[in-house]
């Protein structure tokens, strides 16, 4: 593969012009009719283009249906221009994250075991490619061989190396990374057009976008209002006419535009666009839209201890001694015994023994010492030194087998060390030399700073928290009383993974998970939300519904987090918008029949100017308050952690009683407006 | 005032044990009580070849009962046109005409009692008790079976492991008419027949008259009427005996009898929130329900008397602090027509003892709203089942302002419920509006009785009662025609079986879907906010929709005779 010189492009920023032209192209009647609440406005901006004339003709009042037409097509303009802002934010966000794509070569590995350097977007899934030191990979994929440090930053921002090994649960790699050392055989795993972002961008964009299902029932029950409104005032032509009241037409179609739900209607594709783009712009690569609306209705998150909960790594936070032995000499032969140890748990040990005072000398006693590194099978590690000192540490079960094989004993207090150490929530590791048990270190988990406020706030938002952990139960129970998790799972296996995924799904709740590993599979399958690192394996990825381009299991609170705020837009904008109707009638009704029926006039309780310009006023409004809701639409409504409760009288009182009040005295002053030109 | 406060307390009082008894009385667990009435359900189980115990899924549910209701419909069609040559009828009282016949049956068998013609004329004996008669308990009972129906199968807080059909409509029937509607209609019917409401099988009486120079003798009509009268009042039924219904001393002789009467009204409708309360469980949701329905039905007697308090328009100048007389018994006077009034369109009943086409415009227009909103309490079994219907509605919003997609009681609404649903809602707009617009459009079709503004109320309060299975009319309305008779038959249709249905498929697909556990993320349907945005939800897809015409019929009224 081979890098092509001007790859990388701009970073794509928003244009004004190209808002417009995505506002001019919704307004074809194929993607109206995706829309039936702005259809029933276009429909009716054509009905006052054509009135227009005739009024004009007839000596009416043609400047008021020239008017109304034109505030009707801006109506219909603001509600296509919103969708058309979310969707270039969301392609730009895209667009930035595959920069370079297209433009890569790659060295494909021929059956015969030739090499063709190809383009990138002729890769095919399964194919396989070499990339070497300073090379950017060509396609999604996963490491069949060699192991190489990578630079992510142009999917996560991250500019840290990371390292991705064939067959580890870190072997997955993406398009646009670029390796950093060594060299890989990547297979790759997605057609042109199948990538994780190429589905992503798919979610964005408006003509193609695929409704989620609250956004189908939601439209369902947006288009039934809309039938509503229609024949309430379809039907009330007739009945005007039988008591002898004229009814005009453009005042009609005014009424019915200012009636049907066109603030939801207009602003539902921009914020079901803006809810994935904001997935997106936290690195969480959403597979459907769907995907992102269930993690707002998640009940219950399984987290995964280490990364989530913990700082990746533990550190050695205590020397206890056994009986036969003293505090300093724990600590000094855990410190050699740790010198060539490359583990993070090792190098903590050198820092927390230098920390409590060894003697930097000593490392010269190891000298040309043979290391013993730590394998599934003996579970422990250690050296053996040049004068015949053997020294281990590792897990205390294997720690006291060596001592025994040795001919050594175990000294009496060495369980109730260790299971102190367990207690408090630490990981014990067993330091012996030769025959000797000298004493255990403590491993301690660091509980990341704010979690344990976080699950306070899932707490409150009702949902129930469970850590997993491949540590003993005592060990587990500490951290998860600390941290102030609901519950956890110690000792933890995929499969006890998928059995309690399936025993709260039994119990109707819906479940998130998030895993890396081949294993984690079918859990994260199995799960309602399932997330998957992207550097994890292949097949962790493809079983997931999300991925994380940060590869951070702690993201999965930020997505419950972004599904949350997508529901409760569209449910605040929709009762903002419903609860709108009640000033309008006031406006609308009496200026409908004023001009036959001037006694009607007494329900014009906010006394506007005259009929003109109150249903102007009310035009105006109902137009303008999209463009003024599209902030709100597109960063989502301000979620706070609360209960169910709180969140609904709040979102009652800001939505449903603003959204009652807001009108009147915003139509007034439009109306006070209006009449200053008239 | 005194009086309006009586006859609450006692509704107060009695909905108490009433709504305990049935909570007992229809429960789905076996109880000493069944022992008692087995003895006479058993052989009606026998008779008509039914296995009560024999689950229904939500579909076979629905098909039972529109079978029942197609065969009803036909035998009262068919007593109805041919009473002339059947037995029981001493008065010889011809056939109906088919169409006035055919609305008949189906007004009655929608538990509306929309009259297209004047009882005590028009009906044999035969007809009046067998055919009216049974359907004004078979009909209650439906809408009740139906209700229980959802409860157990959507509500139950506890439910008793996996819930496989929605129950047995037959077995829901007979317990409801055998267990609830004969005992209470017996006790209510003896008390009308203490206060003089006649109960005989006999011809009209011939009274001679006073004054042989208008008539030599008047024909007074009696017959088994305290019996009709009762289930009624009781059965959120309406049609009366007499014409006139219970403005008539003959159906509603003394104040006592007014007392009971309008006690009837509301008092199965509002004990049967306490019966599902218990039966379910759900307690708080069922004080919440209770809470806005109560609300609404204050508000709406207020008005209606507060209206009914006002002058009659044309005697404004007079210096006269009566109220609005016109059309009343001045034996009841305004305060309990217009209790009477409120609560017959509150609770879906549409028997008066007032005329509602002489109220004031404004008070004619409250009556009209409570068809609209028709869960103020509303009928039998579906005044609930319709709260239920926007209590989804309200859910589905609720759901998404707390974070969660859509769910009623953790169960997931998704986009096939709330199509129905929908379906259900604007099927009352559809009807109503469209029916009205077409009647105004073709007046020589329709022959409509009055111009202006209080004519186009009367087509609209015609419709609207039919759609609402109310039964009650302006009835200045000249209805006795085939247009009238075709177009209520449609509307008595969709207005009964569309509403009633679709709650109850939405309770059958619910069933079967996870249950999400409530806590504290979860929407929470007991509480006050919720039950506003309820409240809010009814007032904003429902009465709002009728605001325009409301304002070209009873407000332009009210405004052109200047208040």
């Amino acid at each position: 593969m081979s890098y092509t010189e001007g790859a990388k492009q701009p970073r794509q920023s928003l244009s004004f012009s190209q808002v417009a032209v995505g506002a001019i192209k919704g307004l074809t009647p194929r993607q109206l009719a995706r829309n039936p609440v702005m259809a029933v406005v276009a429909i009716g901006t054509v009905v006052c283009f054509g009135l227009t004339p005739i009024a004009f003709a007839q000596g009416e009042n043609g400047g008021f249906a020239l008017t109304i037409a034109l505030l009707l097509l801006a109506t219909v303009l603001f509600a296509t221009g919103a969708e058309s802002l979310a969707e270039s934010r969301g392609k730009a966000h895209a667009g930035a994250l595959r920069q370079t794509k297209g433009q890569l070569k790659a060295v494909k590995l021929n059956a015969h075991g030739g090499t063709s350097s190809v383009t990138a977007d002729s890769l095919r899934k399964g194919d396989r490619v070499k990339v070497v030191a300073g090379e950017l990979i060509p396609a999604d994929g996963e490491i069949v061989e060699g192991a190489a440090s990578i630079n992510e930053s142009a999917v996560t921002g991250e500019s840290a190396p990371v390292l991705r090994e064939a067959g580890t649960d870190n072997s997955g790699v993406s398009a646009g990374t670029k390796v950093l050392s060594d060299q890989l055989i990547i297979e790759v795993s997605a057609n042109p057009g199948e990538s994780l972002l190429d589905r992503m961008i798919a979610l964005v964009e408006g003509a193609s976008r695929q409704k989620t299902p609250t956004e189908l029932a939601l439209s369902v029950l947006l288009a039934m209002l809309t039938l509503v409104f229609l024949i309430v005032v379809v039907t009330l032509v007739p009945m005007a006419a039988f008591v002898g009241v004229e009814t005009s037409p453009i005042m009609l179609v005014a009424l019915l535009v200012c009636l049907i739900p066109t603030t939801i209607g207009g602003l539902l594709p921009a914020i079901g666009i803006a809810g994935m783009e904001r997935a997106m712009r936290a690195n969480l690569v959403a597979k459907s839209g769907k995907a992102v609306e269930i993690a707002g209705s998640i009940d219950t998150l399984l987290l995964d201890k280490t990364g989530t909960i913990t700082l990746g790594d533990r550190r050695a936070t205590e020397f206890a001694n056994c009986s036969q032995a003293s505090k300093q000499r724990v600590r000094d032969v855990a410190f050699l015994a740790s010198l060539d140890d490359p583990t993070p748990e090792g190098r903590s040990i050198i820092v927390s023994a230098k920390e409590q005072g060894v003697d930097p000398q000593l490392s010269e006693e190891a000298e040309g010492a043979t290391f013993k590194a730590f394998s599934a099978e003996t579970r422990l590690s250690g050296v053996n030194l040049t004068n015949g000192r053997q020294l281990r540490k590792g897990a205390p079960n294997a720690i006291a087998d060596w001592v025994k094989a040795q001919g050594g004993e175990i000294p009496g207090d060495y369980n109730q060390v260790i299971e102190r150490i367990s207690r408090d929530g630490a990981t014990p590791i067993a330091v012996a030399e030769d025959r000797h048990v000298l004493g255990v270190i403590a491993l301690s988990d660091v509980i990341k700073s704010g979690i344990a406020e976080k699950f306070a706030e899932l707490r409150a938002m009702g949902i129930k928290t469970v850590m997993i952990t491949g540590d003993n139960p005592i060990t587990a129970a500490a951290i998860a009383a600390s941290a102030g998790v609901d519950d956890y799972i110690a000792e933890a296996t995929p499969e006890r993974k998928l059995a309690l995924i399936r025993e709260e799904q039994a119990s109707g709740r819906l479940v998130a998970m998030v895993g890396d590993g081949t294993n984690d599979a079918p859990a994260l399958a199995q799960a309602d939300l399932g997330l998957a690192m992207n550097s994890g394996t292949q097949a962790a990825r493809e079983a997931a519904n999300m991925v994380d381009l940060d590869s951070d299991p702690g993201k999965l609170i930020s997505a419950v987090e972004i599904g949350k705020q997508l529901l409760i837009t569209r449910g605040a904008l929709t009762t903002f918008s419903l609860a709108n109707d009640v000033a309008k009638y006031f406006v609308i009704l009496p200026a409908l029949f004023a001009a036959s029926f001037p006694a009607l006039g007494v329900l014009d309780v906010m006394n506007l100017h005259s009929p003109t310009t109150a249903v102007l006023a009310a035009v105006l409004f109902n137009a303008l308050i999209i463009p003024a809701l599209i902030p709100f639409a597109l960063r989502g409504v301000s979620v706070k952690a609360a209960s169910a409760t709180e969140l609904l009288r709040r979102n009652l009182l800001i939505y449903g009683l603003g959204g009652l009040l807001l009108p009147f005295p915003a139509i007034k002053l439009f109306d006070m407006l209006i009449a200053l030109f008239i | 005032m005194n009086d309006m406060v009586a006859i609450y307390a006692l509704v107060a009082l009695l909905c108490i044990p009433l709504g305990l008894y049935m909570a007992k009385a229809l429960s789905v667990h076996p109880g000493q009580i069944d022992t008692i009435f087995g003895v006479i359900e058993k052989p009606i189980y026998r008779l008509a070849g039914i296995n009560s115990q024999q689950t229904m899924t939500w579909q076979a549910y629905a098909v039972a009962i529109l079978k029942l209701h197609v065969g009803l419909v036909l035998l009262a069609w068919f007593v109805f046109m041919f009473q002339g040559v059947l037995p029981l009828n001493p008065d010889g009282i011809p056939g109906m005409r088919w169409d006035t016949a055919l609305h008949t049956a189906v007004s009655f068998a929608t538990n509306t009692n929309q009259q297209h013609y004047s009882g005590q004329a028009q009906l044999s004996h035969l007809s009046q008790t067998f055919a009216i008669v049974t359907l004004q308990f078979l009909t209650p009972a439906t809408g009740l079976a139906v209700l229980i129906a959802i409860a157990r199968t959507l509500l139950m807080a506890k439910p008793r492991g996996l819930i496989k059909g929605v129950g047995n409509y037959y077995h829901d029937l007979t317990r409801t008419v055998v267990r609830v509607l004969l005992p209470l209609a017996a006790v209510v019917a003896l008390l009308l027949t203490w206060q003089g409401v006649p109960a005989s099988y006999q011809a009209a009486h011939q009274i001679d008259m006073l004054d042989p120079q208008v008539e030599e003798v008047q024909s007074i009509p009696v017959g088994p009427v305290a019996s009709m009268v009762a289930i009624k009042q009781l059965g959120t039924n309406g049609g009366g005996w007499y014409g006139p219904n219970s403005s008539v001393p003959l159906e509603n002789p003394t104040p006592l009898a007014n007392v009971i009467e309008t006690a009837s009204l509301t008092l199965i409708p509002i004990a049967l929130l306490i019966a599902i309360a218990v039966m379910t469980g759900r307690r708080r949701l069922m004080v919440g329900i209770g809470c806005v329905m109560l609300a609404f039905s204050l508000v709406s007697t207020s008005l209606v008397v507060y209206s009914e308090r006002m002058p009659n328009p044309a005697f404004a100048e007079l210096a006269q602090t009566a109220g609005n007389l016109e059309g009343k018994e001045l034996r009841f006077g305004t305060d309990l027509s217009a209790l009477w009034g409120s609560w017959t369109t509150q609770t879906s009943n549409g028997s008066v003892n007032a005329m509602h086409d002489s109220f004031n415009p404004l008070g004619g227009m409250v009556l009209l709203m409570d068809m609209f909103v028709n869960v103020t309490f509303g009928g039998i079994g579906v005044g609930l089942i319709g709260f239920f219907l926007y209590l989804m509605l309200a859910a589905f919003v609720g759901s998404l302002m707390v974070g969660r997609a859509p769910e009623l009681l953790g169960k997931p609404l998704e986009t096939r419920e709330i199509r129905w649903i929908s379906l259900a809602i604007l099927a009352q707009p559809l009807i109503i509006l469209g029916l009205s617009a077409l009647t105004v459009a073709l007046p020589s079709a329709a022959q409509i009785s009055n111009p202006g503004f209080h004519g186009l109320s009367q087509v609209l309060y015609e419709f609207t009662s039919a759609f609402a299975n109310n039964g009650s009319g302006f009835e200045g309305l000249g209805d006795g025609t085939l247009w009238w008779n075709l177009t209520c038959v449609v509307a008595l249709l969709i207005g009964r079986f569309l509403p009633m249905l679709v709650p109850l498929a939405v309770a059958g697909w619910l069933a079967v879907k996870r249950t999400a556990p409530t806590g504290r993320g979860t929407l929470p349907v007991d509480s006050p906010a919720f039950m506003g945005l309820t409240a809010g939800v009814i007032v904003i897809v429902n009465l709002l929709g009728f605001l325009p015409v409301l304002v070209l019929g009873p407000i332009a009224e009210a405004v052109v005779q200047g208040f």
